[in-house]
């Protein structure tokens, strides 16, 4: 078993510095350093780089819980990281999106709100994760107790949110926003198998908790 | 049919960009008025009119508007499924592509159909420069120093009937040298189509090089279209079959997402795409910080083209 201080010393640290990494890339590839460039088209390299990493963190984020269950309660440690960068790398996605790519044009801007579904849901799943990234820490998480986790469900929506912005967004090839929705529906599946487990009566004692059932006949 | 071989291009002659962008202000000294700016260098008789008094200082916009983005980004920013989805993939993976030997297969409502030779279809034309705006259908834009012939030109070689009211257009299929048709993400060959009217317009231009040289494969080597009031995708590359036809083609995009895609696909900033706005596009080449600019009805073009549309509804006919 690793050790609370094995984690909070080194593993942690290294999640984060993990989650930096596709940031400095970006950061370096925005002022050429070296050989490293942005493509002819600066703009929507950034955005669809902090977009991309943006979800990818949010389905770690949510990837967290169900890891609980299986090997322990040390992946709990680091959910709210997780959550917290998936909150910056939207928060930058959107940031790029009203400065570089819209300079700041309000007309435009809530014209692609209001008129462009895939902006519309984008909008609203960044939302959904203002009051998650307000409420992250531990004063809060005291301070409403229950309903601290009741918050929280936000996370769904905002990771649903995520997925179907990125596959109404793609022009044609919809495999990669697939695999992002496959990841998220097993991760919230998970979820539903796990309270259906929790909820079904407990077995006698000297019967198997859960009898395997017989696949039907093909 | 008069076959004369194509010459082949010394480094040397290739003209260097910064020589092309000198040219520009050579050019708008010039000033060639109007639609003849548009029309760019290589249209005939632009030699023939009278030098205006006193160079007008062009407005920034239009400076900025014909100026050609560099040959690298011209070459490594492109929609070419064949080669793959991402727009760097053409031009990472188009190194395979045979352009030559090449030929073209020209069917239909015309007298003189067959199976033409590359030299055969373009050896009897002069080819000339057009610098044309590139407006693609995801609100990004380019400026590309073409080379080509009138398609126009090449067309009436074949002679169409009367009942030749269409010109639809194919590219090559060639699994093997081009991965992207192996992910089978289109339902490939790409298909392309015009009226009669449009592919005869003399704006469109059967392009055959960028920047003085051969077209790049991820260009569409080595035959493609440029129809420059049109969104990109109209512009179809490595042409292998021509047809007139009597009724509308099918043609690739609208076949996919007819909702998205219609077959007249001419810039407009008033029609939206479903999902995106028309209305302002972003100009490759103008860094981090430029704001989009307008896009303009026909791209730039409605004074040499609106007039193939009268009465036609441009919101319908998208």
């Amino acid at each position: 078993m690793i050790s609370l201080r094995t984690t909070e010393r080194y593993i942690k640290p290294a999640i984060f510095v993990a989650c930096c990494v596709p940031l400095l890339w970006l950061a370096l590839r925005i002022f050429e350093v070296g050989s490293l460039r942005l493509g002819p088209n600066p703009v929507e390299d950034i955005q669809d780089a902090l977009g991309i990493w943006g979800l990818r963190a949010l389905c770690a984020t949510l990837a967290m819980t169900p890891l609980s269950w299986a090997i322990g309660p040390l992946p709990i440690r680091f959910r709210r990281m997780f959550g917290l960068f998936a909150f910056t790398y939207a928060s930058l996605h959107v940031m790029n999106y009203l400065l570089l790519d819209q300079t700041l044009a309000i007309d435009a801007i809530v014209e692609d709100i209001v008129e462009r579904p895939f902006i519309t849901i984008g909008a609203l799943g960044f939302v959904a994760m203002i009051p998650l990234a307000v409420t992250s820490t531990n004063g809060w998480r005291r301070q409403l107790g229950r309903n601290w986790n009741r918050l929280h469900r936000l996370a769904y929506l905002a990771a649903i949110a995520g997925c179907w912005h990125f596959y109404w967004q793609v022009k044609k090839d919809l495999t990669e926003p697939l695999i992002y929705c496959t990841i998220l529906a097993a991760l919230l599946g998970a979820r539903i198998v796990q309270n259906r487990r929790r909820a079904a009566p407990v077995p006698p004692t000297g019967q198997p908790r859960s009898p395997k059932r017989g696949h039907s006949a093909p | 049919m008069l076959i004369r071989q194509k010459p082949a291009i010394r480094p040397s002659e290739i003209t260097p960009e910064s020589q092309y962008l000198d040219r520009r202000r050579f050019i708008r000294s010039a000033s060639l008025a109007g639609s003849g700016l548009l029309f760019a260098a290589g249209c005939s008789g632009a030699g023939d009119e009278p030098p205006a008094p006193a160079p007008a200082p062009a407005a920034p916009n239009e400076a900025a508007d014909l100026t050609p983005n560099s040959f690298a980004d011209i070459t490594s920013y492109n929609n070419f499924y064949e080669f793959g989805l991402d727009k760097g993939d053409p031009a990472r993976y188009a190194g395979q592509f045979k352009s030559q030997p090449w030929t073209v297969t020209v069917d239909g409502e015309a007298e003189n159909t067959g199976t033409f030779d590359f030299a055969a279809i373009v050896g009897p034309h002069t080819i000339e420069e057009r610098i044309y705006r590139l407006r693609c259908v995801e609100a990004w834009s380019m400026v590309v120093p073409w080379n080509g012939i009138p398609l126009g030109d090449v067309l009436r070689r074949f002679k169409p009937t009367s009942r030749a009211k269409f010109v639809a257009f194919e590219t090559v299929v060639r699994p093997a040298e081009m991965p992207g048709q192996r992910a089978g993400v289109l339902d490939f060959p790409y298909r392309e189509g015009l009226t009669i009217a449009e592919a005869m317009h003399p704006l469109t231009l059967l392009a055959t090089g960028l920047y003085g040289v051969d077209l790049p494969n991820q260009n569409g080597a080595p035959l493609r279209l440029i129809i420059p009031w049109k969104y990109g995708f109209k512009s179809i590359k490595s042409i292998v079959r021509i047809s007139f036809t009597e009724t509308r083609p099918r043609t690739t995009w609208s076949d996919a997402a007819p909702n998205e895609y219609g077959f007249y696909a001419n810039v407009n900033p008033d029609v939206d795409h479903p999902r995106w706005s028309q209305a302002r596009e972003r100009r490759i080449g103008s860094g981090l910080f430029a704001a989009k600019q307008p896009t303009l009805p026909f791209n730039g073009y409605g004074d040499d083209v609106a007039g193939l549309y009268s009465g036609l509804n441009l919101v319908r006919n998208f």
